[in-house]
């Protein structure tokens, strides 16, 4: 059968149908629609003022490819300048590829860029240097949630540097969807509390942060990034473990396909929770080594550097997250006398709300919404 | 016998792993084998073009999801899916959305 024409248009050829309004639209309609609609987004939810410096957290994929491409499109629109900030993690065979991506974008969408790396920021430890360290452990996965606390770190210092007021980052509905699940699955109330937030506010000083994209399903990401021939780097992080998002990966796609709605209503519903006042997280305060929020005496990014330097990376990691401070003694005195069983500690709300506790592991590369 | 059926098949987004990194390709079928529609261009892929790991491509009769099928710029969905029927000089184009961004 052929395809129909555009609604839009009237002329050309129909290239796809919306999901939501079963609009068919040729490629250019379309790519014309998915810029309003970021457009309203930003607009709606107040997210990037008149006067923004816009760091555009960029790794050279697919959604922070076609992140800076509609915000470069929409700037003069809204009066913000952009930034590129690539992260180099130090992931050899990797990220050189796609760094090459990001630095050609650069050069052909004329964007400045600054790439902050681990082994500056973090004193040599590199991606590929927190394996090896994690390695003999048992747990080797586990240096993707050294990752993801140490990436979001690094964006923010790359942000600071280049005078930034504001992060975006290119996370899309289906991430947002897949976390959401995630969160419920896991019981995790602290990131639930913040789950449906359209961004960060910037609590303990942090720049405020925000997703344009997080209205934006995958496929249409990818629809976009094809009708405007826009070129990114798809392959795997060489560290991505079967990581839990892949079983909410799975379950989102089979929910998709019974409700394409599904997607979409996931995040909104969880824009519009609440918890009960019990399960409210408490107020955090901040680390007494670098000043950013932490419910505990560290931050989880200076805790993991810590147990990396000791030559310990689990040290905060896994069930009981034994902190540096809390290890016990070689010898434990007795208790003097019965004392009520203290509380379980709550998730760290440290500037990236890994989830520690869990045996599961988020890969680098899909780092959850967090706050 | 109906004249040779001569398509394009592309693979994109990440889908060109499973193929030896193979973007593109020009496939002809002839026409005692016909008639041809996705259904059949899915089995003859498995059959010969698929490296490695076809659970990541298809799976039990169409497509893994997740992985986006365009037909001359169009979104398969709205040409009938698998009951597409091949024209020559087709193009049929598989993208992968499988993989952080």
């Amino acid at each position: 059968m052929p395809a129909p024409t555009c609604a839009s248009c009237g002329s050309a050829r129909a290239a796809l149908r919306r999901p939501r309004s079963g609009q068919a639209l040729c490629g250019s309609c379309f790519c014309a629609a998915f810029e309003a609609e970021v457009l309203h987004t930003v607009l709606a939810g107040r997210l990037l003022p008149p006067g923004a410096v816009v760091a555009v957290g960029a790794s050279g994929g697919k959604d922070s490819t076609v992140l800076a491409h509609v915000l470069r499109a929409l700037a003069p629109r809204l009066d913000i300048s952009l930034h590129l900030v690539a992260v180099d993690e130090g992931i050899s065979g990797y990220r050189d590829a796609a760094l090459a991506a990001v630095r050609r974008q650069a050069a052909l969408w004329e964007l400045p860029l600054t790439v902050v790396s681990y082994a500056d920021l973090f004193g040599g430890w590199t991606m590929d240097a927190v394996a090896r360290s994690t390695a003999g452990s048992g747990r080797s996965r586990s240096c993707c949630t050294f990752c993801g606390v140490l990436r979001r770190r690094a964006l923010e210092e790359g942000a600071r540097l280049v005078g930034a007021t504001h992060i975006v980052t290119g996370h899309n509905a289906d991430d947002m969807a897949e976390t959401v699940l995630m969160n419920f699955l896991r019981g995790d109330a602290g990131r639930l509390a913040r789950a449906g937030g359209l961004g960060s506010a910037g609590e303990g000083g942090a720049l405020p942060r925000c997703r344009p994209l997080h209205l934006a399903s995958q496929k249409e990401v990818v629809l976009y990034a094809h009708f405007r021939r826009l070129h990114y780097f798809s392959e795997e992080c060489v560290y991505a473990p079967e990581a839990f998002r892949g079983h909410a990966r799975d379950l989102l796609k089979l929910l998709e396909a019974a409700r394409p709605s599904a997607v979409l209503d996931l995040v909104h519903s969880a824009e519009r929770l609440a918890l009960a006042p019990a399960a409210k997280p408490p107020r955090p305060g901040a680390c007494s080594r670098c000043g950013a929020l932490a419910s505990r005496e560290l931050c989880q990014a200076c805790a993991l550097l810590d147990g990396l330097n000791r030559g310990r990376p689990l040290l905060a990691i896994g069930k009981g997250r034994r902190g540096l401070r809390e290890e016990p003694p070689a010898c434990a005195p007795p208790a003097a006398a019965p004392t009520p069983a203290p509380a379980p500690p709550p998730p760290t709300t440290c500037a990236q709300q890994n989830d520690l506790r869990s045996r599961s592991v988020t890969c680098a590369y899909q780092t959850s919404i967090g706050m | 016998m109906a004249a040779p059926l001569c398509v394009e098949v592309e693979f994109g987004g990440g889908a060109e792993l499973l193929f030896d990194g193979v973007k593109k390709q020009q496939v002809t079928f002839s026409g005692q084998e016909g008639p041809w529609d996705i259904q059949n261009l899915l089995v003859w892929i498995k059959k010969n073009l698929l490296k490695k790991q076809p659970e990541l491509f298809i799976q039990g009769d169409s497509m893994r999801p997740g992985i986006l099928v365009l037909i001359n710029d169009s979104d398969w969905e709205q040409l009938g899916e698998l009951d597409y029927q091949l024209w020559d000089q087709d193009s049929i184009l598989f993208i992968s959305t499988l993989h952080g961004g």
